[in-house]
């Protein structure tokens, strides 16, 4: 099957600002595809480049097929939007604002109305449909804004830090209907700052750092990568450096609260991580090998920017 | 013309928003037309004095050319707005016309400034303003009126992709445009101003195209008013509207970037 989306060596900078440094990547039909980041790293532009907001500096991007730059309006016929900020008319209520993207796809004035109806049913807003979104939680915002994207039905799916600044319960929510639109066979590319949330809707992720990928592929691999697994220990607070020293030798010391952990290869690894704390006079609380978490491999490939939960 | 289609949606959409937020609609549309017509009739009414015929006569044609300067500016506020708002990115990212967008915005307004001109006229009209030259005249004049509302809101919206913030149309509105509508026949006869300001009155479109509907009006000789007025708007529209579109175009939305 035809990639989804494929990005081809692009760049763009605004001004001195680097934001995509010749950016690679691949996105398979029918699934969810993350691209992690910190701020800054250029997930935005990405997405704004592929709904034909943005030009690139240079470097080719194909959407279902369709150059972004030479056949923009074949690209904006088969994707939906919805940005870091939500994009409705406020003065309108939610159906009307509906209707009117139904509207400018060309649907006819009553099948307007029924997809819009149809989407408010399945966000979970039909009660609410005939207020104006000035009225709305930012919740509801962005479920209304999500359904606007979806009008159209559109194969390509771009959203962009689609859950940033909502309760949990709304993330939830929102994760779901995710789900469900892929499982209808659109293809989603999204930007996340969030490890908990690629981890639980994408199926590949790509990191971005600094306008470039740094890393691809199944969370699984990531995980994989980041040194297979991990030695974790638990050790009472003022033993925590004493601990670091001992287990230095052995890789990147990782500390976080009373919890440190080094990256190892294998069963080896934990026998030599107790034998050192023992020799060490370091009494562990709990020891134990396990997979790094996407957190910790998020940190070991953009060397702990963005936290400061590092230690060597 | 597919774009003809999007233009009328999202015309609709901004009227609808207006219908949604009547304090808008009641202060733009009645209160601030009819607290001109009023206060102008009644405070320098006493004073100005006119050489044919009354002071409401004379006052009501420029008012309206007047109101459609700033309705004009009204527009470039809302297409600042627009720009600013996360719905800009969503309508560039739909495969519609972009041009729809500050075209449907433009078309609103003037209807909306159509109707501030019938609502003048309807209260010019209690206070003792008549046409004097025929039906075929006041239709030309109200005419020229709308068609100036339209120009001021192409013109607005240059403002706006040039400025993109609605304090630098404001400043351009206080700077420029306050001061060409009433440094000219708007309010009083140029022959009262010293005669410097009358060679820079005389010659603004302001002037031109109040003098056009005040002859037309009054039913006054006519001699080229009407055509040198209309001229004068289409050319503006012309040049307004091609820039305005090229850095519209260009703009990419990259406004937030």
């Amino acid at each position: 099957m035809e990639p989804a989306v494929v990005l081809d060596g692009l760049r763009k900078s605004f001004g001195k600002t680097v934001a995509l440094d010749g950016v690679d990547l691949v996105v398979p039909a029918g699934t969810v595809y993350a691209l992690l980041g910190p701020n800054g790293a250029g997930k935005t532009t990405a997405v704004r480049i592929l709904a034909t907001l943005l030009r690139a500096d240079s470097g080719r991007a194909f959407v279902d097929g369709h150059d972004v730059a030479l056949h923009g309006d074949a690209v904006r016929r088969v994707i939906g939007l919805t940005g870091q900020y939500t994009a409705l008319d406020e003065a309108l209520t939610g159906r009307e604002n509906l209707v009117l993207i139904g509207r400018l796809l060309r649907l006819s004035a009553g099948d307007a109305k029924r997809r819009a109806a149809e989407l408010l049913e399945h966000v979970g807003l039909s009660e609410v449909a005939g207020r104006s979104v000035r009225t709305y939680s930012g919740g509801m915002r962005r479920r209304v804004d999500l359904a606007a994207s979806l009008v159209g039905r559109p194969r390509v799916l771009f959203l962009d830090e689609p859950t940033t600044g909502l309760d949990p319960a709304s993330r939830i929510s929102l994760w779901e209907l995710i789900a469900e639109t892929v499982r209808e066979g659109a293809t989603v590319l999204l930007t996340s700052q969030y490890l908990d949330e690629v981890d639980r809707l994408a199926s590949r992720i790509a990191v971005l750092d600094q306008g470039r990928v740094i890393a691809e592929g199944a969370p699984w691999e990531l995980k994989a990568k980041a040194g297979g697994h991990v030695v974790a220990a638990r050790v009472a607070a003022t033993l925590v450096p004493a601990a670091v020293a001992a287990l230095a030798a052995m890789g990147p010391v990782r500390s976080h609260q009373d919890e440190l952990t080094v990256p190892v290869h294998g069963e080896a690894g934990l026998l030599e991580a107790i034998q050192r704390l023992h020799d060490a006079g370091v009494a562990a609380d709990e020891i134990a090998l396990r997979r790094p978490t996407l957190d910790e491999v998020f940190l070991n490939l953009t060397n702990g920017r963005g936290s400061d939960a590092r230690a060597a | 013309m597919r774009g003809l289609l999007d233009v009328y949606l999202i015309a609709e959409r901004n009227l609808r928003k207006v219908i949604r937020t009547p304090q808008f609609l009641v202060v733009e549309i009645f209160v601030q037309p009819i607290i001109f017509v009023l206060l102008f009739a009644y405070v320098f009414g006493g004073a100005i004095h006119v050489a044919n015929g009354s002071y409401i006569d004379f006052l009501l044609p420029g008012i309206l050319v007047q109101t459609a300067t700033f309705s004009g500016l009204n527009t470039g506020l809302a297409v600042a707005e627009d720009l600013r708002n996360g719905l800009m990115d969503r309508f560039w990212s739909l495969p519609m016309s972009r041009f729809a967008v500050v075209v449907g915005r433009i078309v609103a307004d003037t209807l909306l400034s159509a109707l501030a001109v019938l609502v003048m006229i309807g209260v010019g009209s209690l206070i003792g303003f008549r046409f004097h030259g025929g039906m075929p005249q006041a239709a030309a004049a109200i005419g020229i009126a709308v068609l100036a509302g339209a120009t001021f809101g192409v013109v607005g919206a240059l403002l706006a992709v040039i400025f993109r913030t609605p304090e630098g149309i404001q400043g351009v509105g206080f700077a420029i445009i306050f001061p060409i509508v009433f440094a000219s026949s708007v309010f009083v006869p140029i022959s009262t101003m010293p005669s410097w300001l009358q060679a820079i009155a005389t010659r603004t479109p302001i002037t031109v195209t109040v003098d056009a509907v005040r002859a037309l009006s009054l039913g006054l000789p006519l001699h080229q008013l009407p055509l040198t007025a209309v001229a004068w708007l289409v050319a503006m529209i012309a040049v307004a509207g091609t820039v305005a579109a090229v850095i519209y175009s260009r703009m990419g939305a990259a406004i937030r970037a």
